[in-house]
């Protein structure tokens, strides 16, 4: 028998979330999945998962649980305390929860998001090949509430990843390499620069859809519309505020706003951790 | 290209390419034969081909800069008319917007909605939800303006126009689109326990089917 998880608190937003879905984006299927992926992976490894074994992804004020059996889990990612029936625990290491006993993921003390994996991962059913819920079109399975029961699966036999886990620490300043993007000649030659030289700072309208910017508007040189094409992760978006939107994984597939950059993906672990009010530079690279 | 203009192919980051054509129907054309090749096992692994208006984007690439080379060397022949299966949407035309768009084209209702269901449309590209198509066809005399102010709610089924493009809401959202009529069991057109879960997939051809109020065909 596999163990069951009851939510006794969801925490702000709490979701599963494993590799996201990939191939279907031509339907209108965003890719969805965790947004500081290396995280879910690591706290994975820490527990003989698979890489991409379907972990909680919470935001800012973790979560609390109660297995019905014995389960292994790791809170890694954004820091914070960790408490099994309120006596502090290990954070970012592998913890043993008896069974009845109630898990609290605290709120985060820097970053953004915990991640919560249990040995043998949640598991809900798949959608389109993915446990991730994707909170801009409602596919996966919707945010955690109150009173839910998440199913836990087998927990594998290869062994746990031993030793200390090299968990990044949340970005003081969020440095976002980037490459122009298809658009970029649909703004002003000064807009490409004020983009590389200005410090924006993370808006609080931020979301798994896009790490919103508040700082120096990029002005157009081409005003027109322009007709919906592919939009890829980690796009920087221009709206018609000229405040950059870096896209992130639960990001429409196709939109009609111009593409100035496109930040590379291994960078966008760290604007997942990046609280509101961090600092941003973009920079070539 | 059957005419001179080339590929603009742009940048779309370390492992992606946006392709711009001159127009949709070159668009759906290089669609197409993107398909073809990869059908055909001719094409590197591509991991997302998502056709835009104008576009397609080729994400999930290995080497964009090689890719992007090849693509300028294709001979990519038009699309046929006839190219693609057809997917038969029956339609009530009972749309609360249906007076507006019969008034844009100086037309009775009935003859909008009959000038409608007349034409073949092509789903050019996927967006705004799963399974929600943007579908070309409608000449350009017949196409129309958003509504000035979006509905909060659009049913599921809603069969709508906005400039060049018609559509069917797969699911009920906010909209402001015009809604000309209703499709009266939209399940088939999300299904997941189906192949492609979508059945308005990019290159499809479509025909509307006027039901009358009694549920048979018109």
């Amino acid at each position: 028998m596999t163990a069951k998880l009851t939510v006794v608190r969801a925490g702000a937003l709490t979701t599963v979330q494993d590799a996201g879905r990939r191939g279907h984006a031509h339907l209108g299927v965003p890719r969805s999945g965790a947004l500081d992926a290396p995280a879910m992976r690591l706290a994975n490894r820490l527990l003989g998962n698979g890489p991409d074994a379907a972990v909680l992804e919470t935001t800012l004020t973790g979560c609390a649980l109660r297995p019905d059996r014995p389960v292994t889990v790791v809170a890694g990612g954004a820091p914070c305390p960790v408490t099994v029936d309120g006596r502090p625990v290990a954070w970012g290491t592998p913890v043993r929860v008896p069974a009845g006993a109630l898990l609290d993921v605290g709120t985060v003390s820097a970053g953004v998001r915990t991640y919560l994996a249990v040995a043998g991962g949640v598991a809900v059913d798949p959608v389109l090949g993915s446990r991730s819920a994707d909170l801009l079109s409602g596919l996966g399975p919707a945010p955690l509430r109150d009173g839910d029961v998440l199913p836990v699966g087998a927990p594998g036999r290869q062994p746990a990843l031993p030793g200390a886990a090299p968990w990044p620490a949340p970005p003081a300043e969020l440095v976002l390499p980037v490459r122009p993007g298809p658009r970029a000649d649909w703004f002003a030659p000064a807009a490409l620069r004020t983009l590389l030289s200005a410090t924006y700072r993370v808006s609080p309208h931020s979301n798994r859809i896009g790490l919103r910017t508040e700082g120096p508007p990029l002005a157009r040189a081409v005003t027109g519309e322009l007709p919906s094409e592919g939009m890829v992760l980690g796009a920087v978006q221009v709206p018609p505020d000229g405040r950059p939107v870096v896209f992130l994984h639960d990001h429409p597939t196709t939109g009609g706003y111009p593409v100035i950059a496109v930040v590379g993906e291994p960078a966008l672990a760290a604007a997942a951790q990046a609280a509101v009010g961090t600092p941003v530079r973009f920079a070539l690279g | 290209m059957t005419d001179s203009r080339p590929l603009d192919v742009r940048p779309a980051g370390r492992h992606a390419l946006l392709v711009e054509l001159p127009d949709a129907e070159r668009t759906g054309a290089f669609h197409a034969e993107l398909l073809r090749r990869r059908a055909a096992g001719t094409l590197p692994p591509v991991e997302e081909i998502v056709p835009g208006a104008r576009t397609v984007l080729l994400d999930g690439v290995g080497d964009p800069e090689a890719l992007a080379r090849r693509l300028t060397e294709w001979d990519v022949p038009p699309r046929a008319a006839d190219d693609g299966d057809v997917v038969e949407i029956p339609v009530r035309y009972d749309g609360p917007d249906l007076a507006e768009v019969a008034a844009l084209w100086g037309v009775t209702p009935e003859e909008a909605a009959a000038r409608h269901a007349s034409y073949t449309y092509r789903v050019a590209f996927c967006g705004f939800a799963p399974g929600f198509g943007y579908l070309t066809g409608l000449p350009g005399e017949l196409h129309v303006p958003r509504r000035a102010t979006p509905r909060t709610r659009v049913p599921a089924g809603a069969v709508a126009l906005a400039g060049p493009y018609s559509a069917v809401y797969p699911r009920s959202t906010p909209g402001g689109w015009q809604l000309i009529g209703t499709m009266p069991d939209p399940a088939p057109l999300w299904d997941l326990a189906r192949e492609e879960a979508a059945l308005l997939t990019p290159g499809r051809r479509v025909r509307f089917v006027e039901q009358t109020p009694a549920g048979g065909a018109a």
